[in-house]
């Protein structure tokens, strides 16, 4: 009944019946159907195609009609006359810097915490959990004044601390790792409490390292969050000096508002790791922004 | 000796809890109280703030600034919502059967959802800019005279809709696929044998036992769109006059560029209020049409 399996497995199964089932898999409508297929994969991958097109066209070709699909000579000076134009590694290391701070301190953060969840035992617990469950309901326009008034009371503005400060706890991380938590086992943190050792040791040395998978899960979801977040960055910003990626890029096609082949130059840039992150990591990044339905 | 371990325990516990909870409190929690508080507020954030009451509210009522916001969003969320699903259902159903190929299609969809916004947006503006983008130099191939995209009023938003539907299909998609590959094939193969034709089972098998992951992803994509910013910011900026303001942008052109910082918190809640809303009534519509095996 699931095309692929051919006619060789028909034997196991009643024949009229998987003759009915398999009626729209006849080659003809395997020819349709990867028509379609191949069809939308052009119209997902063609803007990304010309994106990496225009970077290296020459601005006299820039506005040709019709546009010419690959520019000829490529101009790969494109890359560098935006770096040189423009702080573009600025703004790739502040990403970086922001990215790489948030990511580890919302890891730890929200480990610590979802074992406090899953494996302590306190009074209120569960009423917590639940206020911890609120806030991901909160969205960060509902906070986004008063958490700029409280930046700039307490002089962070256009900072690096303004920047990471907000992103460095996850209640969807604890909520997140705590069902992975959940699903270990008790025997192995008991022989660690049998040995004399405490709800420490047990964490570093049982309930994290069995929890890899979740722990990537979450950790390339928040690098990916921070990398491509742009509200707030934009919002607490206000030099170049400490514009993240998407903030500058948005920046400088104001700037530059004609110059499409050195926007596009800037977009490929910052698009770069996170496509390296998703070749290397498929399975986590799809499992992450599944469960979260990630915005941005 | 209780004492000493009750404290030690309490100790391990803040030890634990306290890293997520006291930035959970300081940054989302605290600002969120205290979002309600300057909503009654009318503060520039040079002069000391002064209490106006219910004020902010009322003239947000009466606000046809407000109002158009609120219009386009509402727009946004018309074209988008089934653009998006309808899409994304389509191609989960294309991929939900053994196929060569099948996980390179699946990823190539998904390419665009791990992409930010601003550099979806910024290369959508350039595919529709109205003069040399490739979008009407295609058009015109044919004998269509494109349109002015995020230049024309009438236009702006709806270029908005198509950059946001086709960032979001691949996320639709994988959600729907799961719940698509949840549903055993013994219903379909039962449907087989009593003489259902293809429309038959999609309409009594396949719908109802996909109905929990499509509640679900209609919830987020519909939270998602009443919060729509980072698009309309980079590809129109609200414009051209207005036409694509949203909701969220004038939240932050109010409290950022008018500093309007009361004003700008009584929208955030009008807005959350808004969202609180129609999730529960979503929650409670389910009922009549969630499925739950």
């Amino acid at each position: 009944m699931r095309s692929g399996e051919g006619l060789g497995l028909t034997a196991t199964r009643p024949i009229a019946l998987r003759a009915r089932l398999s009626a729209h898999h006849l080659p003809i409508a395997n020819v349709v159907l990867y028509a379609l297929l191949v069809t939308v994969a052009l119209v997902m991958l063609f803007p990304f195609a010309w994106m990496v097109a225009t970077s290296l066209t020459p601005d006299a070709q820039l506005f040709l009609t019709p546009p010419r699909l690959i520019p000829s000579p490529l101009e790969p000076g494109n890359y560098a006359r935006v770096a040189e134009t423009f702080p573009l590694l600025r703004f790739v290391l502040n990403s970086l810097v922001v990215a790489a701070v948030c990511t580890t301190l919302q890891v730890a953060t929200s480990a610590m915490g979802a074992y406090a969840f899953a494996r302590l035992r306190f009074p209120g617990r569960d009423a917590l959990f639940l206020v911890y469950l609120a806030t991901l309901m909160v969205p960060l326009q509902v906070t986004i004044v008063p958490l700029f008034v409280e930046m700039r009371f307490l002089g962070f503005v256009d900072t690096y601390p303004g920047l990471i400060l907000p992103g460095i706890a996850s209640a969807f991380g604890t909520f997140l790792l705590r069902q992975a938590f959940l699903e270990l086992p008790h025997e192995l943190e008991e022989a660690v409490f049998l040995d004399g050792g405490g709800h420490w040791t047990a964490f570093r040395h049982v309930v994290l390292p069995l929890s890899g998978p979740a722990l990537a899960t979450f950790g390339i979801f928040a690098f990916m969050a921070s990398w491509n977040s742009f509200l707030w960055p934009l919002v607490i910003t206000s030099t170049q000096g400490h514009m993240t990626l998407p903030v500058g890029l948005s920046n400088l096609q104001g700037q530059y508002a004609t110059a499409w082949n050195l926007v596009m130059a800037g977009a490929t840039v910052s698009v770069l790791p996170i496509l390296a992150v998703y070749l290397v990591a498929q399975r986590y990044v799809v499992r992450g922004v599944a469960l979260s339905g990630l915005k941005g | 000796m209780v004492g000493d371990r009750g404290w030690r325990k309490q100790a391990i516990v803040a030890l634990f809890l306290l890293p997520s909870l006291l930035p959970l409190a300081a940054f989302t929690l605290g600002p969120m109280a205290a979002s309600f508080g300057l909503s009654f507020l009318k503060w520039d954030l040079l002069r000391p703030p002064t209490f106006v009451g219910l004020r902010n509210y009322l003239n947000l009522a009466t606000d046809p600034d407000f109002r158009a916001a609120v219009l386009h969003t509402l727009f946004f969320i018309v074209g988008y919502l089934p653009l998006v699903f309808v899409g994304g259902l389509g191609l989960a159903l294309l991929l939900n059967r053994r196929l060569r190929g099948s996980a390179f299609f699946r990823a190539a969809y998904f390419l665009p959802v791990i992409t930010s916004w601003v550099v979806v947006s910024l290369v959508w503006k350039w595919l529709l800019n109205p003069q040399s983008g490739i979008v009407n130099a295609a058009l015109a191939a044919i004998g269509i005279t494109g349109p002015g995209w995020w230049t024309d009023p009438a236009w702006a938003m709806p270029s908005i809709i198509l950059a946001s539907a086709w960032k979001d299909l691949g996320y639709v998609m994988v959600i729907l696929l799961a719940g698509l590959q949840a549903i055993p094939d013994d219903y379909y193969e039962a449907a087989a044998v009593d003489g259902a034709g293809a429309w038959a089972r999609f309409r009594h098998i396949t719908l109802p036992l996909l109905s929990p992951s499509t509640f679900f992803v209609l919830i987020i994509s519909l939270i998602n769109s009443f919060q729509v910013f980072d698009q309309v910011y980079v590809m129109t900026g609200g414009g051209p006059a207005g036409a694509s303001s949203v909701i969220v942008e004038r939240i932050v052109k109010y409290a950022f560029s008018y500093s309007a910082m009361g004003y700008a918190s009584a929208m955030s809640w009008v807005l959350f209020a808004v969202i609180l809303l129609v999730t529960l009534l979503q929650f409670r519509l389910q009922r009549r049409w969630v499925n739950y095996a």
